[in-house]
Parts: structure tokens; C-alpha cells; sequence
């Protein structure tokens, strides 16, 4: 190949080709990752006795074929983008916190009961605004608490987080369907409606709710946060070696706590838009297990914000296709499940071959 | 809430603690064998969904309650064995995988349980304690599964053969000191491949304990977070087999909270005392670990406790 001729004099050349050989890494073993899953789920659906083709075929229709069904995907990858954030930041402090769909439904029903008293009289931008505030505080307090936990009672964030989740359904459930139930819904138990004013219009032009371009943001400035910070300097040393952090005079603990509280704020933005763009009042739509597929978003974008908005996309429109796929060719909704399951099963897999490979190893000076 | 009130709920929480503890003690036990060989095992919540689905379905097909324990817990083994093969690979994070495991456990679980929400399974037998009552609170209460019995009797053998044999010797030096097991000439990747399928095979029967006998019936919503909560019982009962029988009951009762005041007509707070089995999970896990010093009984090579 021509990198290998040349000699010492062109070292900005073979340095700009190193660095693309190692993050090429990361792109490379993630597609072969995706590329095999698809593979294992083609055997799975070959031993059913359906066909591979129809089921890709139709989740490219309903996921990217249309500008219906882009439309449909980006509604969907908004909350997913938000929640994979909840995700990837702690993972930076070496943290696995799985517990964002209990800040995305707290975040939802924060939202909600914060609308109840201001829509009689305030106009919708300050609801609007209070509605966010307490979406942000409610999903930020709530993984905050996980990141406490975590920090100065030693207890494993995973189990913590999960937990939490399971007791944030049971406050949704507990209020959606005791004091704060709507009296005049005599179908599904939910809060007041917020009312048609009140609620976040879509992009002009399109059915594609703002909570995506907030998501991209928040992705962006994650990434700034992580990378061009001392904070986010700081946040990665303390999770590559905490005693080392420590010995350093980091504040760890303060880097913990404001980390899982932004993880947490997120996942909370994205319940204040499923109720403020979507649903228009909290009741248990909320629980719609974006929280949980958030996780598969982050670790297939390895945690980096910026990958975390096209993964997003790519597993919103396999999402936004199951309906389609269910109908066609009668497989049950939980096949997309499947699909997610074997994806991260292979994509964890994958990670043993970092590093294996010469062709990415840098060979320059 | 008057005596017989206060009765009743007690009687409620009684029966419901030997009812509900059962799949909390198979997991938990499963879940302690794997931990004590050095690695947990997060995907045991979605064995017990898939256990529980399979099982159903087994005793659907065949008419037998029986053999669907008996294949849910060889499912089950097969999930733990994945864990286990794919965790030795290098580079590769057992909690991560346990997460995925539940994801993949769920999703086949909800896929080939499709079929089996309407059918009706034979459920599994019961043994009546409560034959010298009159009360048909007491009689109800002492209606014991065999299962429950067995997990019991397997605890104590857990604890024996940890304490004095060979295996349990091997198994326990795997998880406290990989290299000091290399060291012995003991194959640390298969022995925890091995603790991690026995692990699934004991989730998988609690699993098939929900479908078959209580609740007693597939649905989706069938586990709520038992696989998960068993990991963080185990930590309660520090790796002690016996002490996870104790830890279960426990954990048996406050899931049977909701049930039993909704038995004397208490339903307004059923959600706020639902989620009493997981604020109670947390109140432990704060009580029982400490970030100072390292868990007494815990194994050396644990990720989760370090």
C-alpha cells in the first residue's frame, strides 16, 4: 500500500493516516457488529420461516422510505437521543447507569403535575418553561441520587438505578391513578390534560417534534463538555482510575454527582417532550421502554455524543417499522425486541476484538 | 384497621412471604453460586421472563407442570451458559453482557410467548400444611409448593458443599483469587461458565414457579425486576445460601404488602405499596454496604462489590 513508502521527512502525512487508522477502529468493528446481528437475526428469521429480505425490505420502508416514515423515525429517535445521554455521560466516570426510563417517566409526570396549576392563567411559553424546569430537576435529583449512592455509599449504580425505575412507575401509577387522575378521562388514567395552546408545535414543515433539535444540541454540547473541558478532563481520569483521580486532588465526588444529574436532566428532557409534544398530559404512554433502549443506543455509539444522534436514528426507524412488520408478515411487536437483543449481545461481543487488528494499528514515527 | 384486619394482612403476608419468596430464592441462589465463582450475572432477570415463558409453554404442550420446570431450567442453563462463554472473552464487560442478556431474555421471551397468553397450563401441585386448621386463612397460608421445599433443602446443600467439598472449594477460590485458582492447576473460564449455566438453571425454575403456580399464568407484565432484586438479596444475605432462604421470605413479605391490604379492601395506596419491595431493596443495600471496607464473605474477584 503507498502509506508504508512513506519515509521520515512526511510526518504530518503518516500522522494524519495513523489517526485515521485508529478511529476508523470504532467505525469499522460497530458496522461489523450491526452487520453480523443482522446476520444471526436473518438465521432466527429463516428458522421461522420467514423471510429476511421482506422483514429489511419493510423496516427500510417504514423506517426511511417515505417522508412519512423519516418523519416517523425522527419523532422517535428524539426521545431515544436524549435518553442514550443519560446514558454515555456517566459512562465516561466508567458508571453503567440503565435506569433513564425512570427519569424520562418521572421527568414526564413532573411535567405534567407542574402544568396543572399555571395553564388556567399563564401563557404557554412560561408553562412551557416551568414544565422543563421541573422535568430537568425531577430526572436530574433522580439519577443524581443513583450517582450518590454510587459515590458515598458504595452501592452498584446498575442494580440502584434499576430499582429506582420500577419505584418511579410506581409513583406514576400511585398519583395517574389516585389523587392527580383527570376525572373527566374515563378511559386511561392520566394527569390533566396540559390543553392543545399549551403544547410544543412541530418543526415548520414537518410532523418532527423540537425535542430532536434539543437532543442534537445537548448531544453536541455533551461532547464539547467531555472533551474540551477541564471538567470533562477531569470526569474521564476519574473514570479511567478513581484512586488516581483522587490523589490528584479531583474532586470526584462533585464529578459524580454533577454527571449523573446531567444523565438524569436529560432523560427528564425527554419525558417533559413526550408529554409537552406527544401525549399532552403523563399517564403510563410514558412507560414506552425508550429508557431501556437508550442503553443499546449509547454502548452501539460507544458512548460518544456525536455517534449517538445517527444510532438513535438508525434503531428509531427499526421502531418506527414494527408496526408495519408486525402487520405484513405477522410476527409479534417483540421481534424488534429480538433484533435490539442480538444486536447488543453481538455489539459487547465485538468488543473483544479492539486491538487485535494490525490494519489499525498506527505505524508512523 | 381493627384485630381481624390486622390478622388477616398478617395471615395475607404470611402466606404471600412462602408464595412470593420462592422465585427470589431460586434466583438468589443461582445468582450466589455464579457470584461466589468471581463474576455476576445481571441477565438472570430476563432467564427468570424466558424460564417462565418456556415452562408455560412446555406444560401447555405436553400437559405436564412437571416437565415445564424441567425445561425451563435447561433453558435457563442455556442463557447462563451464553453469559458465561461470551464473559470470558477479553475485553469484555459481565455487567454489560447481563444487561444485554435481560434485553435478549425479554425479546425471545415476548416473542414465542405470544401464543400462550390465552391457553390454560396445568399448574403445579401444592402440599397442604394447614390440613389441622379450621381457618381457611391458616389452611390457604400453609399450602406449600414442593419447589419452595427444594429450594430450601438446595440451600442447605449449597452451604455444605461450599463449606466441605472439593467443588465447593474450587469454585469458592475461583472467586476469590483467579490466580491463585491458575495457580492450583483449576480452569477459572470453565469453572465460571459452569457456575454461570447452573446459575440460569436455578433462575430458570423460578422462573417457571411465577407461570405455573403464582401468579400461575403467562402474561408479559409477569416479572417486575424479581431476577434483579435476587442480586442485590444475595449481597443482603453475603453470599450465604441459608441466609438467602431468610433474605427471601423477607423479600417475600414486602411483595405481598400491596396483595394483602387490597385482601381487607385497602387498594387506594396499591401502587405506593407495590414499590415496597424495591424501596425495601435499596433501605438494605444502603444498610449493608459501606464504602469504607470491603464486604465480609465477598468474593475477592466480584465486580459489582469493589
Amino acid at each position: 500500500m503507498a502509506e508504508t513508502t512513506f519515509s521520515a521527512p512526511s510526518y504530518p502525512v503518516a500522522d494524519a493516516l495513523d489517526r485515521l487508522r485508529r478511529s476508523s477502529e470504532f467505525v469499522v468493528i460497530p458496522l461489523l457488529a450491526v452487520a453480523a446481528s443482522a446476520a444471526i437475526f436473518s438465521l432466527f428469521l429463516l428458522l421461522l420461516g420467514k423471510s429476511p429480505a421482506e422483514f429489511f425490505g419493510l423496516v427500510w420502508r417504514g423506517g426511511f422510505g417515505t417522508s412519512f416514515s423519516w418523519q416517523n423515525t425522527l419523532v422517535r429517535a428524539s426521545p431515544l437521543v436524549l435518553a442514550a445521554l443519560c446514558v454515555a455521560i456517566p459512562a465516561r466516570l466508567g458508571m453503567v447507569v440503565i435506569g433513564g426510563e425512570g427519569a424520562l417517566v418521572l421527568g414526564g409526570f413532573a411535567a405534567a403535575v407542574a402544568a396543572i396549576p399555571m395553564v388556567a392563567w399563564s401563557p404557554p411559553a412560561l408553562t412551557l418553561a416551568a414544565m422543563a424546569a421541573a422535568a430537568i430537576v425531577a430526572g436530574g435529583l433522580w439519577i443524581g441520587f443513583v450517582g450518590y449512592l454510587r459515590h458515598f455509599r458504595g452501592i452498584n449504580e446498575t442494580i440502584s438505578s434499576l430499582l429506582l425505575t420500577y419505584i418511579a412507575v410506581s409513583i406514576l401509577n400511585f398519583f395517574v391513578e389516585g389523587a392527580l387522575r383527570d376525572p373527566s378521562d374515563p378511559n386511561k388514567p392520566s394527569t390533566m390534560p396540559i390543553g392543545p395552546e399549551t403544547m410544543i408545535g412541530p418543526i415548520p414543515g414537518t410532523s418532527v417534534h423540537w425535542g430532536l433539535v434539543v437532543g442534537i444540541a445537548l448531544c453536541l454540547a455533551t461532547w464539547v463538555l467531555m472533551n474540551r473541558t477541564t471538567f470533562g478532563f477531569a470526569a474521564r481520569i476519574a473514570g479511567g482510575n478513581v484512586r488516581a483521580a483522587l490523589a490528584q486532588g479531583l474532586p470526584v465526588g462533585r464529578i459524580v454527582l454533577v454527571s449523573t444529574a446531567l444523565a438524569g436532566a436529560a432523560a427528564g428532557l425527554a419525558g417533559f417532550f413526550e408529554v409537552a409534544a406527544i401525549h399532552g398530559k403523563a399517564n403510563a404512554s410514558l412507560i414506552a421502554g425508550y429508557g431501556f433502549t437508550g442503553i443499546l443506543v449509547s454502548f452501539l455509539a460507544r458512548h460518544n455524543p456525536l455517534a449517538i444522534v445517527p444510532v438513535a436514528i438508525l434503531l428509531g426507524g427499526i421502531d418506527a417499522a414494527g408496526g408495519l412488520v408486525q402487520r405484513r408478515m405477522e410476527l409479534p411487536d417483540a421481534t424488534v425486541l429480538v433484533l435490539q437483543g442480538i444486536t447488543f449481545l453481538v455489539l459487547l461481543v465485538s468488543e473483544t476484538l479492539y486491538g487485535r487488528f494490525a490494519v489499525f494499528k498506527p505505524k508512523g514515527a | 384497621m381493627d384485630d381481624a384486619g390486622l390478622a388477616t394482612v398478617l395471615l395475607a403476608m404470611l402466606a404471600g412471604a412462602i408464595r412470593v419468596s420462592t422465585p427470589f430464592l431460586f434466583v438468589a441462589l443461582g445468582e450466589c453460586l455464579t457470584e461466589k465463582s468471581g463474576r455476576i450475572n445481571l441477565g438472570l432477570e430476563g432467564t427468570l421472563v424466558f424460564g417462565a415463558m418456556i415452562a408455560y409453554g412446555t406444560a401447555v404442550e405436553t400437559g405436564s407442570a412437571w416437565a415445564g420446570v424441567l425445561v425451563a431450567g435447561l433453558a435457563g442453563s442455556v442463557l447462563g451458559g451464553l453469559h458465561g462463554a461470551i464473559c470470558r472473552l477479553k475485553g469484555v464487560n459481565d455487567i454489560a453482557i447481563g444487561i444485554a442478556m435481560m434485553l435478549f431474555g425479554t425479546g425471545l421471551a415476548f416473542f414465542f410467548g405470544k401464543a400462550y397468553i390465552q391457553p390454560v397450563a396445568p399448574r403445579l401441585p401444592s402440599i397442604q400444611f394447614g390440613w389441622w386448621s379450621d381457618h381457611p386463612g391458616i389452611a390457604k397460608a400453609l399450602e406449600v409448593n414442593p419447589l419452595f421445599l427444594i429450594g430450601i433443602a438446595l440451600a442447605l446443600a449449597m452451604a455444605w458443599a461450599f463449606r466441605s467439598t472439593r467443588v465447593g472449594l474450587v469454585v469458592r477460590t475461583t472467586g476469590d483469587s483467579a490466580p491463585a485458582a491458575l495457580a492450583l492447576g483449576i480452569n477459572v473460564d470453565l469453572v465460571r461458565f459452569l457456575a454461570t449455566a447452573a446459575g440460569g438453571f436455578l433462575a430458570g425454575v423460578g422462573g417457571a414457579f411465577l407461570s405455573l403456580y403464582y401468579p400461575g399464568s403467562w402474561t408479559e407484565g409477569l416479572s417486575s425486576g424479581q431476577g434483579l432484586m435476587a442480586v442485590a438479596l444475595v449481597i443482603f444475605a453475603r453470599w450465604n445460601p441459608v441466609a438467602c432462604v431468610g433474605a427471601a421470605l423477607l423479600f417475600g413479605a414486602a411483595g405481598a404488602l400491596g396483595p394483602a391490604l387490597q385482601s381487607i379492601g385497602i387498594s387506594r395506596g396499591y401502587h405506593f405499596f407495590n414499590a415496597a419491595p424495591y424501596v425495601m431493596t435499596l433501605v438494605i443495600m444502603v444498610l449493608s454496604i459501606s464504602p469504607k471496607r470491603s464486604l465480609k464473605g465477598a468474593p475477592g474477584e466480584l465486580s459489582i462489590v469493589r
